[in-house]
């Protein structure tokens, strides 16, 4: 029998915490303080169980459980942290550290790469204790402009495999071999660009370790300064994806995904992930234009262009009247442009005649 | 879109039509492909084999320009087989007599004839989206840019209207939006029928609050579109100020577009680069752009969100609503005294029903769609709930048209045109950007392989692409995502102008160009 009654409770360290049934012990803890270690974990996929770093002690279950794959259930009492459990994440972390060729990589390689360095040395797991083989190869191979490929420093949580199949739904990534052999890999085992990716970053911005990288943002990789975000909407379909813009110096450095962008969750594609840095390429105007006498573009005040401008206009006011200028907004420009646009037209000219570009 | 962007994991029968999704909307796609992955079942009509046609349950592979006729035999056969929402018709809709007499002539044999698609799969695709308990139609470019663009989504409507597929969750009519802020300048009144908020201009009402705001009276009739003031300059049309618009590559017809601003006496051009089209100007001015201005958009859900500057802008670049208030205050227009993005977004707020619940402080987060026409009023995710703005759904009574140029023995084959994943419109900023090249760096012809040796071309050479307007030269690239007698190219780069050939046509009512339909000649160049 289901009971309608859709609350039900549990004790988490101690205290007692409501929770909705089909939730996991992770995801009520998660609304506690007292963070869970996690290192396969993201919240937008499906639950793994991979890492074993979330494990919990359950009163009256002998074997600690994996907290983010294990339904709350009434009455359960749940220890998140304890001597035994966090000796447990601890050696976990000093054997995954052991693994890699390097802990410490520069958070420019994506929005999650610090998460193994936060945890080994919350855990105090840099001890050097496992000294050994080491997993992972890395794909030097792969001379794609957008996503390093350094497994070296891969720990198989598979969060880049799922969140190409299960976000972005293109399965391009997957996994070869097992245990200590695992590779991630691609059908036939090549370069990403022979493959189903679209270089859409997602498995660069999930990845814990930094072993997938965003060699675009890492060409600034070492540069004095703290890195500052910014909000904007992306700047190129309808979609309206949020980005968060990292700058350094006044200098646009890289661009990462807004995880609570309401119309993208944190998705994006290649061209907001990857396409941003026109907006300092050397081609940009620096200063306005005038046509001269001898008929080419030489730069100018912006004195001298707007006195242009408004000659003209002024000229073709006068000689042909106001329905013999025209304006055309633009669907790439802000709301502000365009209102400013037609109110331009229709309080200075007292014509309709506003246009912008979605016929075309 | 009459429904959210997270509406798109829910339907469970998805209709896709004229829309190329994964590679122009990228990011939508992945709630479709969600969807999918719950089961949700697809079809997807398009005359190219492309990705999403791959992910359908159903591709109907129709003809360049036959959707009216592909849409009309759907309509028919739920009519027919009595799938029709007679208690949503009769509750919220108007027509339907009329159309469903209208609809006995047009069978799924009528329309398999014209659109190229089985008869047989005509019927399945009506049963399917019929069928559905939360059937949803998503569209893009490929349903508006024909001459027929307009009857094309009044046909979607008719759909809709018939299955009662809207005003829920999960359903619904929903146009992709191709731009950042498309919709946001039409909501702005950057419009000849609208001041912003989509007031009529016809409406002696708007007028005079009109009249009132911006002090001096501006005419009860529409003023003309774009094309039609592209069609007269150098005649009526003598100054033309273009914000952002590379007008010469992105537009139909280049040699007209080319010869109309050349003809103008006086042509302003606010961009980010020295563009074909400011090539041409008198004075180009150099706007700020993406990371440097801060502003409001509007996306395709109808989501008004924030724009930031993040960095100062290049050189002596400047936002565009300056530039546009400095020009306006040396001409001596009054009510350009902004100093800020904000209090030009706080003006738009007051004097626009869709956007009166907003301001600047508001739309920080993103959380609202208009409508919000009041202060505390939670924004509108979900148009048409409970009832349609006028009242009732009227279904249109309309007719297949064919394209305004067919193929023929001078010009045998279809083009069509869109965009790619990798680039964006005419590459002035994802050309700019570092790494694209890599894995899109020139411009092909799409061409089915059977094609390439009947028409005597080479995978990988040179031909030349012929219409009634000019000529390019292009690349052939051998795939089966182009039907056999139809070819495909993006817009996106200058050296294959693939606009100078476009332009055959015009919707009458919105006058968008026909550019998804081309008859062309091919050969080996």
């Amino acid at each position: 029998m289901i009971e309608k009654d859709d609350s039900r409770t549990m004790i988490l360290d101690g205290v007692e915490v409501s929770f909705t049934p089909g939730e996991t012990i992770y995801e009520v803890a998660s609304r506690s303080p007292g963070e869970i270690p996690t290192l396969c974990y993201d919240k937008r996929l499906d639950p793994f169980g991979g890492c074993r770093l979330c494990v919990v002690e359950v009163e009256g279950v002998r074997n600690p459980v994996a907290s983010c794959t294990t339904p709350a259930s009434e009455g359960m009492e749940v220890r998140t942290s304890t001597e035994a459990i966090d000796e447990h994440r601890r050696i976990l972390l000093e054997l995954v550290a052991s693994e890699n060729r390097q802990i410490d990589v520069d958070p420019l390689r994506g929005y999650a790469s610090q998460e193994l360095t936060e945890l080994v040395d919350r855990y105090e797991a840099r001890t050097g204790r496992f000294e050994g083989a080491r997993s992972g190869s890395s794909r030097t191979d792969d001379d794609n402009p957008f996503i390093l490929r350094d497994y070296d420093l891969c720990i198989s949580c598979y969060r880049c495999v799922r969140v190409c199949a299960e976000e972005e739904g293109d399965h391009a990534i997957n996994v070869l071999n097992r245990g200590f052999e695992t590779r991630i890999s691609t059908e036939f085992d090549g370069s990403l660009k022979d493959s189903d990716c679209t270089f859409c970053g997602q498995c660069v911005q999930t990845c814990p370790t930094g072993a997938l990288g965003d060699r675009k943002a890492m060409r600034y990789e070492g540069e004095p300064g703290n890195i500052e975000k910014t909000r904007p909407i992306c700047p190129y379909c309808g979609v309206g994806c949020s980005i968060d813009v990292m700058t350094r110096d006044d200098r646009i450095i890289g661009v990462q995904p807004a995880m609570d962008g309401p119309a993208n969750l944190g998705a994006l594609c290649i061209k907001g992930q990857f396409a941003y840095d026109f907006v300092q390429h050397p081609d940009r105007l620096s200063t306005p234009l005038i046509r001269g006498e001898d008929g080419e573009l030489h730069e100018a005040t912006w004195d001298e262009a707007l006195d242009r401008a408004a000659a003209g206009f002024k000229e073709a006011l006068e000689k042909h009247g106001a329905e013999s200028v025209y304006g055309v907004a633009s669907g790439r420009a802000p709301n502000e442009a365009a209102y400013t646009m037609q109110k331009f037209i229709r309080a200075g000219f007292g014509t309709n005649q506003i246009d912008n570009c979605s016929r075309a | 879109m009459s429904n959210p962007l997270v509406d798109m994991q829910k339907p469970d029968v998805i209709f896709c039509i004229g829309t190329n999704m994964t590679e122009c909307h990228p990011v939508a796609a992945t709630g479709i492909k969600k969807a999918l992955a719950k089961g949700a079942r697809m079809i997807v009509a398009d005359p190219r084999r492309i990705r999403l046609a791959e992910l359908a349950d159903l591709y109907l592979p129709i003809r360049v320009g036959s959707d009216v006729a592909l849409l009309l035999g759907m309509a028919h056969v739920i009519s027919r087989e009595g799938l029709a929402d007679e208690a949503f018709i009769a509750e919220r809709t108007t027509g339907s007599e009329e159309f469903r007499k209208h609809l006995e002539q047009f069978t799924p044999e009528w329309a398999a004839e014209i659109t190229g698609v089985n008869a047989a799969d005509i019927e399945q695709a009506a049963l399917l989206y019929a069928g559905a308990e939360r059937g949803a139609i998503y569209y893009t470019l490929g349903i508006t840019e024909h001459i027929c663009g307009v009857d094309n989504v009044k046909s979607l409507c008719n759909l809709a209207l018939m299955t009662g597929h809207i005003g829920r969750e999960g359903t619904g009519i929903n146009p992709l939006r191709g731009q950042n802020n498309i919709q946001g300048a039409g909501d702005s009144g950057a419009i000849p029928a609208n001041y912003p908020g989509f007031q009529p201009v016809v409406d002696p009402a708007n007028q005079a609050k009109f009249r009132k705001l911006y002090g001096r009276e501006i005419p009860a009739e529409v003023g003309i579109t774009k094309v039609t003031a592209l069609d007269r300059c150098g005649e009526q049309i003598r100054a033309m100020i273009i914000d952002g618009e590379n007008t010469l590559v992105s537009d139909p017809d280049r040699k007209h577009c080319q010869h109309a601003l050349e003809s103008l006496d006086h042509l302003v051009v606010i961009d980010l680069f020295l563009t074909e089209t400011g090539e041409l100007a008198d004075v180009v001015f150099p706007a700020a752009g993406f990371g440097e201005t801060d502003g409001t958009c509007a996306n395709t859900e109808r989501r008004v969100q924030r724009l930031r500057a993040a960095v100062t802008p290049h050189g002596q670049a400047k936002p565009d609503w300056w530039i546009i208030s400095q020009l306006a205050r040396r001409l001596g227009i009054d009510g350009f005294e902004y100093e800020s993005a904000r209090d030009v977004f706080n003006e738009l707020c007051d004097l626009s029903p869709i956007y009166a619940g907003l301001d600047w402080d508001l739309v920080e987060n993103g959380e609202y769609q208009w409508p919000v026409p009041e202060r505390g009023h939670p924004g509108t995710p979900i148009l048409h709930e409970g009832e349609f703005e006028n009242g009732r759904g009227i279904f249109s009574v309309l007719s297949y048209r064919d394209p305004a140029e067919t193929i023929d023995d001078e010009y045998p084959v279809w083009l069509t045109t869109g965009r790619r994943l990798e680039s964006y419109h005419t590459r002035t900023q994802s050309g700019r950007a570092h790494g694209i090249d890599y894995l899109l760096s020139e411009e092909t012809l799409e061409v089915h392989p059977d094609d390439v040796s009947a028409w005597g071309l080479e995978d990988a050479g040179w031909c030349e692409l012929a219409s009634r307007r000019g000529a390019v030269r292009v690349k052939v690239q051998a795939t089966d995502r182009s039907p056999r007698g139809t070819v495909f190219c993006s817009f996106s780069f200058n050296d294959v102008p693939v606009n100078i050939l476009t332009g055959s046509g015009y919707d009458p009512v919105t006058q968008t160009a026909e550019l998804k339909v081309c008859p062309v000649r091919i050969s080996k160049a």
